[in-house]
């Protein structure tokens, strides 16, 4: 057994992985942030109306969050499988709740960004505003929607690695689980906004639901995550 | 391996037979009562009936959706991981479903007669829409490809992830509406103002349900340990076609 | 460990999909050894090195690697071996030197192996820096064995390692397995590269039908 190494060094190895193939490669970048963008642009044409557009504004950056989740999450998992990296990771006597970190942190990250890009497009195209303190809450809530997101993606992508039939079945299987931070989120997100006249300080308890969902599925995702994708 | 030696033919048991015939008769008591023996309700009238239906149903949906989650933990935790368990755990979850299905149905026609709309954002509404869906993605889980003990482990850990998350959507629904519209909407078990064979009825309905669940399960998790001999006889059968094929070479 | 065994299976059954890949596979292999197993397509060959490295259910028989039981403690025994299966396992948008030192950092292998690897794959150089993608089939097959190597495992298993190798390659790849074995490790693997495999081979096993003999 070679003890030397640690599980924060699979963590970082596999997050760094995980970035550097995005870096190059520009998947996510090229094409998951247009269609995130697009669904913020059909929206308003399929709104078209400024006010509600204004009120909804929280809810539909959630809602493009979630289904570019779904790209993400199987992007993820495709360059593990398509030359079986995933048997390699399994067979290297690793702990693989490591490489669970840190798939879900690169995860996180991502979807981060892509979040940034949507509530700039928000900004652009909904008007929205935002006080100094509400950005505060906006800035945690994201943090912590995107941390349970990564972590929930990572574990359900896992399952649904090399199976048969998974692009169907990985959206069956994540959108009730997500719907928790659907609606937190979006709370949050529209208390920072100030939409429809909601007070900042309604947000953080939102945030507090956010913070549990992310603590639960990172703490049963490392738990499970071994186990469902060993054979 | 070890039950192959026993002759399974059929699914019934001495037990089995005792439920059946007990649930038939449970359920035809409430059937009469419900529909003709007891009072229908001031505010509601006749529709108040749909109740010996729905709130039976609801519960059996609970109670299998909580033998899932026990069964699972039994399979994961238990040092011998028992596929007697597994089984348990998958039939619970497809009674349940069929359960839930006709928890919403009768629900929502509920719901029209007494609030005029088929649906209501209400927490319990949409947790158990929830779910519903959830499971609907267990038994998907449950129907991937590989080995039985493969096909065991995964769903063990979808069902225990499963129960993990329906706090988790309960009290986010709950919080949701609470903000943003005051519990209006009436609640139409609460409501109803019950006498003593109305509750006797009602109470009738949750046994018989639970009588045929019982029934249901039993039965259903006996013709899956008959199709996992099928498949291990097949497998037999395989091994040896294998070994004859080698020898001939 | 009680004997000097690396490999003991006893009537081992391996099932694929309710398919009995393997179908009651008996044989040993003693440390040090280099064991060819050959046989035709479908035989089961690569069943059998997958469940040698803890990858597969053992459905029925006993099976013993490294001292632990396949049964009960499949995970132990995934660190001490190595597998290069059919697939090369490598991350197509990373260089060559970046899948080096993802797959030794896991395994924890230090840079003067990571470097010497690659030399001996003939890999260094401009090529190191070439993401894996436009390597031809045979330098990606370079470059999972360079990471095969890094593993120092103790039981090697090696699926079809020859095929996309020039003549070179193959070279060495036989001098790569030769000095494992010097070093204490034991080799199995498959191929179809006959009387090459034959000559690198102390022990040849027959595969047929998902059951073992010898040749």
């Amino acid at each position: 057994m070679k003890k030397s190494m640690g599980k924060g060094r699979v963590v970082s190895a596999v997050l760094i992985k995980d970035l550097r193939i995005e870096a190059r490669s520009r998947v996510v970048t090229n094409q998951v942030l247009p269609f995130a963008g697009l669904i913020m642009i059909m929206f308003a044409f399929a709104l078209d109306n400024d006010d509600v557009l204004q009120r909804v504004a929280g809810g539909l950056i959630w809602l493009a969050t979630i289904f570019s989740l779904f790209v993400i999450v199987q992007r993820s998992f495709a360059i593990d499988t398509v030359d079986a990296a995933l048997d390699s990771l399994r067979v290297a006597g690793i702990d693989l709740s490591a490489v669970f970190l840190g798939k879900a942190i690169a995860l996180t990250l991502q979807l981060m960004a892509l979040d940034v890009v949507l509530i700039a497009s928000a900004f652009l195209l909904y008007q929205v505003q935002v006080s100094a303190v509400g950005l505060v809450l906006l800035v945690t809530c994201v943090t912590c929607a995107t941390t349970g997101l990564g972590f929930v993606g990572t574990l359900y992508g896992g399952l649904t690695a090399g199976t048969n039939g998974r692009e169907t079945l990985l959206p069956l299987l994540l959108l009730p689980v997500v719907a928790p931070v659907l609606i937190a989120a979006t709370r949050a997100t529209e208390a920072a906004f100030g939409s429809g006249g909601a007070a900042t300080s309604e947000g953080w308890a939102w945030v507090g639901l956010l913070t549990i969902f992310a603590a639960v599925f990172g703490i049963g995702g490392s738990l499970a995550f071994g186990p469902l994708i060993d054979e | 391996m070890s039950q192959s030696s026993r002759k399974v033919s059929n699914t019934g048991t001495q037990a089995t037979r005792v439920i059946g015939v007990l649930a038939i008769v449970v359920m035809i008591w409430v059937v009469v009562s419900g529909l003709v023996l007891t009072p229908a309700d001031v505010v509601q009238g006749e529709s108040v009936r749909i109740m010996y239906v729905h709130v039976p149903s609801a519960w059996i949906a609970y109670v299998a959706f909580i033998v899932t989650a026990i069964a699972s933990a039994f399979y994961i935790f238990a040092k011998r991981h028992s596929l007697g368990f597994d089984r348990v755990a998958g039939a619970s979850a497809e009674v349940g479903v069929m359960f839930m299905a006709i928890t919403l149905i009768t629900g929502s026609l509920w719901g029209r007669l007494t609030w005029g709309e088929f649906w209501q954002w209400d927490p319990r509404l949409t947790t158990t829409a929830f779910l519903f869906v959830t499971y609907i993605g267990y038994l998907a889980v449950r129907g991937l490809d590989g080995s039985t003990q493969q096909r065991a482990k995964r769903s063990a850990v979808v069902a225990l992830l499963a129960v993990l998350e329906i706090p988790l959507v309960h009290f986010s629904v709950v919080f949701w509406r609470s903000l943003h519209q005051g519990a209006t909407i009436l609640d139409p078990n609460g409501d109803v103002k019950m006498d003593g064979l109305m509750l006797f009825t009602l109470f009738s309905g949750v046994v018989g349900f639970t009588l045929v669940f019982i029934w249901l399960v039993l039965h259903r998790q006996r013709t899956m340990l008959l199709s996992d001999l099928a498949i291990e006889r097949g497998l037999d059968n395989a091994i040896l076609e294998r070994q004859n094929e080698s020898a001939r070479n | 460990m009680t004997s000097e065994k690396v490999v003991d299976f006893n009537d081992v059954v391996i099932v694929y999909d309710d398919f009995p890949a393997v179908a009651g596979a008996t044989f040993c292999v003693d440390a040090g050894e280099i064991i060819l197993l050959q046989g035709p397509n479908g035989a089961g060959k690569t069943t059998l090195l997958r469940a040698c490295a803890g990858l597969l259910q053992i459905a029925r028989g006993s099976a013993n690697v490294l001292g632990c039981d396949l049964q009960t403690d499949r995970a132990a025994v995934r660190s001490r071996v190595g597998l290069l299966g059919h697939a090369n396992g490598l991350f197509q948008d990373l260089t060559v030197s970046e899948n080096m030192s993802f797959w030794s950092r896991l395994v924890g292998a230090n840079k003067i192996d990571i470097d010497q690897a690659i030399d001996a794959m003939g890999l260094s150089g401009r090529l190191s820096e070439t993401p894996v993608a436009k390597l031809s089939a045979g330098q990606r097959r370079r470059c999972a064995l360079a990471s095969l190597i890094v593993r120092r495992a103790q039981l090697w298993l090696l699926d079809e390692p020859h095929a996309g190798l020039d003549a070179q390659g193959r070279d060495e790849l036989d001098r790569t397995l030769r000095a494992a074995r010097d070093s204490g490790a034991t080799v199995i693997f498959a191929s179809h590269e006959i009387e090459r495999a034959q000559s690198l081979a102390t022990r040849c096993l027959l595969v047929t039908s998902g059951t073992v003999m010898p040749v």
